[in-house]
């Protein structure tokens, strides 16, 4: 259904490496880690992050940014990207990252853009703020953006605001926004999750031409087992902070980790052959 | 947890903290000691709680507290600097300052308790009932409060307390009239919340007339907002009596109004002050301990709404 | 927020539906909403005036009218009219702005009214501008560090402002600037030198002063000015900064925050461009509403100012017992405030983009 993966060969170096990275919170009931010791190296490639809710996989994504709200703390052996230290780098540095080569698609577009300023604003503003660029430029390269995730009327849509339209379409401003400046990493965060079924294919293949295109490297969070295994090269499967599981899309089912086959197993499949779909059982080993 | 632990208060404490209460006793009083917890970690609600006790303390106990009579001039000891004998001074008559300032807190006190036991459940009435009957009764009673809403208060009290008369009760009155709607807002939209739930539809099968439905079920909601808008309002309700009795329409003299008493101590503010500052710091004090107060118990009942 | 049926619409083209945009609607709405409002207060003043004095006459026409006057004056009133042709007459009367005639000045009220309006609407402004320009800035300061010293340091002052007594502290402040430290001018507009020197255009002396070109006149005006607004506009503050704090705290929780960080934005152009713009929408409404409760608030600040405004006229009328002037000035100031009360919802619902 979707382009065949990049192979992972080109660079010897990956374009982000991470090794144990830990987000803990220290609210009032107790010291909460979202994120226990995550590691992984990403090159150019498609990377899916699945897990359930509180399995950390936002918080992850949200850290790779450091942005992680307080009263949250990131810590980590590796967290490095592109030969640049997140962890130590100056706040101006991670802002020029921030939207220049790293960006991030959000769930809901309904929240996530801003309601009293118009979508060609918001986008032209993320444009501008990486590249010294004059209004009327700005607007020509925001216009393109449009037509580039299949919107049909840009102008129109350039001068609405985001209640103005739908949920799908807010989703590729969404990507317009997030892929203006040319960033070599996207962080998308459960980004269909909100859309209806239908629109959900549509946003996906927009999302995979772009990044493909582009040759970018693209960081898949959501729960849903069966996306990520169609449109991902690489899936990472998280469960209470850690990563159970790294496995290539393809060989999916040849799971080891019983959290992963249990996942696989839950379910529904038309040809299956079971009396009743299984529950998956937690082993409370895996949460140590 | 502590060292030496009272054997009858961590009995207490653990029947409190009990995650499975067996009564219904054990169940209330266990929120309530949760409730007061939370109240308690913040200190300047704690503070505010301190202020309007020791207020309710000194209105009640006046006779005790005070040192002289507030009423009685004594023209040999006009006009004294605060000081041993008469701790905030004497006024133009001779009086103890000190001892006006506690039977003020009388009045205050009055007047803060009159005009809410008026206002708020005048307030409930109509908000409830607008909520619950809905349709024409809800817009005439909403376009009613708007009305109310929009008058200011101290304008309407001036004119009223012009018409009838200055007088303490005449304030009161004046005072309650101009604040019930925003308490009827809020029992409004408490009621709104609840109304189509499915157990006020089952008791109302099972043959429960309305009143008894609004008295029984609706009110007992509204209650803990209605009790945090209360509070926070006592502050300007204080304010707005205290500008009254500037103007010489609350209480009569010689009662010992702290607005009246610093209007009549502004002819000496220049030599002696403190006529019309210590009466001022009272209300102030009073104002804040409410506000304070006000703010606590909205953070514990009704998070959401606070910062 | 209905999703699903937006987005089955929406699936085919993209769009959702849009309402056709109405502000003549809401603005009509308002108007009536006015109109009733206007009805209900003069109700008031009407059971105020007519139906709560024993004699309402004597309330008319003061305790040393002649026998005549007071005839006239009974006839006038129409009291052998029933209750409700008597409230229609009133009503009448007070929507072209007759409010009957002031025992003191025998002037029709509406005269006074207008001659000593300016001068309260002058202090409300100033106050307003003073409480805009520091209670925006400190609320969204206090937002943006929440918990910390700034925040606690701007609750506190703004707590201060809505416990202490307005009259208690423009007195205090007279005592403490005026009396003893002579950094303003005391109570009064101005200087009885300075009198009658520039001509009343607009009623406010700081903008008569500065179209006449006369400087010692507006500086004088000024120091004047200076104490008062500055009370009524740390009340202002109190509440515009308590709002905004409140109103920003929201905004900053906010996913479009997050994006707009995640764009790589200045954290000054997230707070001020994006949160702010936000928050602008409902804190007008609560300028609006700030600026209606000065109006009242400067009854009691023009006593302690001798501020010839219209506070200062009612309470006087008050003591007087002059009650056609304390019922025109009470309508003339629910009026204005009922029309705050109402602009500031109409204006947030002209002003948010959501709401057309």
């Amino acid at each position: 259904m979707f382009s065949t993966p990049r192979a992972v060969n080109e660079m010897t170096a990956p374009l982000l490496s991470v090794r144990d990275l830990c987000v803990s919170f220290d609210t009032r009931k107790g010291l909460v880690e979202a994120v226990r010791g995550v590691s992984f190296d990403l090159g150019r490639e498609k990377l899916g992050i699945v897990g359930e809710s509180g399995s950390g996989k936002s918080q992850a994504g949200r850290a790779l940014l450091r942005l992680t709200p307080p009263p949250g703390r990131v810590s980590a052996k590796v967290l490095n990207f592109d030969g640049i230290d997140l962890l130590s780098a100056p706040d101006r540095q991670l802002r020029d990252l921030r939207g220049g080569r790293i960006s991030m698609v959000m769930q809901d577009p309904k929240y996530s853009l801003n309601p009293v300023m118009t979508v060609g604003r918001q986008i032209t503003e993320a444009y501008r703020a990486h590249a010294r660029a004059s209004r009327a430029e700005a607007k020509t390269r925001a216009l393109e953006m449009l037509d580039a995730v299949r919107i049909r009327e840009p102008e129109r849509v350039y001068r609405a605001y985001p209640h103005e339209v739908s949920g799908g379409m807010g989703q590729r401003i969404m990507i317009a926004m997030m892929l203006i400046t040319g960033p070599d990493l996207l962080i998308a965060d459960e980004p269909t999750s909100a859309l209806d079924v239908t629109v959900q294919l549509q946003v996906l293949a927009i999302l995979d031409d772009l990044v493909t295109q582009r040759g970018m490297g693209l960081i898949f969070i959501s729960h849903d087992l069966n996306l990520v295994a169609s449109f991902c090269d690489r899936i990472l499967v998280m469960y209470g902070g850690r990563v159970m599981e790294e496995i290539a899309a393809s060989e999916l089912h040849q799971a080891q980790h019983p959290y992963t086959r249990g996942l696989l197993n839950c379910l529904p499949q038309i040809d299956a052959r079971h009396a009743a779909l299984p529950v998956l059982t937690r082993d409370p080993a895996w949460l140590l | 947890m502590t060292d030496i632990p009272n054997a009858s208060s961590s009995v207490l404490k653990t029947w409190l903290t009990s995650d499975i209460p067996q009564t219904h006793l054990q169940a209330s009083c266990g929120r309530a000691y949760g409730a007061w917890l939370a109240f308690a970690a913040n200190r300047l609600a704690l503070l505010g709680l301190i202020i309007v006790g020791v207020l309710v303390a000194v209105a009640v106990f006046a006779p005790l507290v005070a040192t002289s009579s507030p009423i009685f001039p004594d023209l040999q000891h006009r006009l004294l600097p605060p000081g041993a004998d008469y701790w905030f001074g004497t006024d133009e008559l001779g009086r103890d300052i000190y001892s006006r300032i506690v039977y003020g807190a009388r009045l205050t006190l009055y007047v803060v308790v009159l005009v809410a036991i008026i206002a708020a459940p005048v307030g409930l009435l109509v908000g409830t009932s607008a909520g619950y009957f809905g349709g024409w009764v809800d817009r005439v009673l909403m376009r009613l409060t708007d009305i109310f809403l929009a008058f200011p208060r101290l304008i309407l009290a001036l004119a009223f307390v012009a018409a009838l008369g200055p007088g303490i009760e005449n304030a009161v009155f004046a005072i309650a009239i101009t604040s019930w709607p925003p308490y009827a807002r809020i029992a409004r939209a408490e009621t709104l919340s609840i109304r189509r739930t499915d157990y006020i539809a089952a008791i109302r099968l099972q043959g429960a007339s309305s009143g008894r439905i609004i008295w029984g079920h609706v009110v007992p909601l509204c209650t803990s907002s209605i009790i945090v808008r209360v509070t926070l309002d006592m502050a300007g309700i204080i304010l707005t009596a205290a500008g009254l009795g500037f103007l010489g329409l609350g209480a009569q003299p010689p009662l010992p109004e702290w607005g009246a008493m610093i209007s009549s101590g502004r002819k000496f503010l220049l030599d002696q002050w403190w006529l019309a500052t210590i009466p001022g710091i009272a209300i102030f004090v009073v104002s804040l301990g409410f506000n304070l107060l006000g703010d606590g118990l909205r953070d514990v009942l009704d998070p959401k709404s606070g910062e | 927020m209905t999703s699903g049926s937006h987005n089955a619409a929406a699936g085919r083209t993209g769009w959702t539906r849009r309402r056709l945009p109405r502000p003549i609607g809401v603005v009509l709405g308002a108007v009536v909403t006015l109109g009733l409002t206007f009805l209900g207060l003069l109700t008031v003043t009407f059971f105020i005036g007519r139906v709560v004095p024993i004699d309402p006459v004597l309330a008319a026409v003061g305790d040393h009218a002649s026998a005549t006057a007071y005839e006239r004056a009974r006839v006038e009133l129409g009291l052998n009219l029933p209750l409700w042709q008597q409230f229609l007459v009133y009503v009448k009367n007070a929507a072209v702005g007759d409010f009957g005639e002031s025992v003191l000045t025998a002037n029709p009220v509406f005269e006074d009214i207008k001659r000593v309006f300016p001068a309260t609407l002058e202090l409300a402004t100033l106050g307003t501008i003073l409480g805009v320009l520091f209670g925006i800035p400190m609320g969204v300061i206090a937002a943006v560090h929440k918990g910390r010293w700034p925040d606690q340091l701007v609750r506190v002052f703004g707590l201060l402002g809505y416990s202490v007594p307005v009259f208690w502290l423009g007195l205090i402040g007279l005592l403490l600037f005026y009396a003893k430290l002579d950094w303003v001018a005391g109570p009064g507009r101005l200087d009885i030198a300075y009198d009658y020197i520039v001509d009343p255009v607009t009623g406010m002396l700081l903008i008569d002063s500065l179209i006449a070109g006369e400087m010692e006149v507006f500086a004088n005006a000024c120091s004047h000015i200076a104490l008062p607004a500055i009370i009524l506009g740390y009340f202002s503050l109190a509440y515009i900064s308590r709002m905004t704090r409140s109103f920003m705290l929201e905004q900053l929780g906010q996913e479009y925050i997050t994006t707009a960080r995640v764009k790589g934005l200045s954290e000054t152009r997230v707070i001020w461009g994006h949160a702010l713009g936000n928050v602008m929408v409902p804190l007008v409404t609560v300028i609006a509403l700030s600026y209606a409760s000065l109006l009242e608030g400067s009854v009691l600040t023009e006593i302690v100012f001798a501020w010839p405004g219209l506070g200062q006229y009612i309470t006087n009328s008050l003591l007087q017992a002059d009650m056609n002037a304390v019922l025109g000035g009470t309508v003339v100031v629910g009026t204005v405030f009922i029309s705050l009360n109402l602009l500031s919802d109409l204006l947030y619902r002209l002003l948010d983009p959501r709401a057309k």
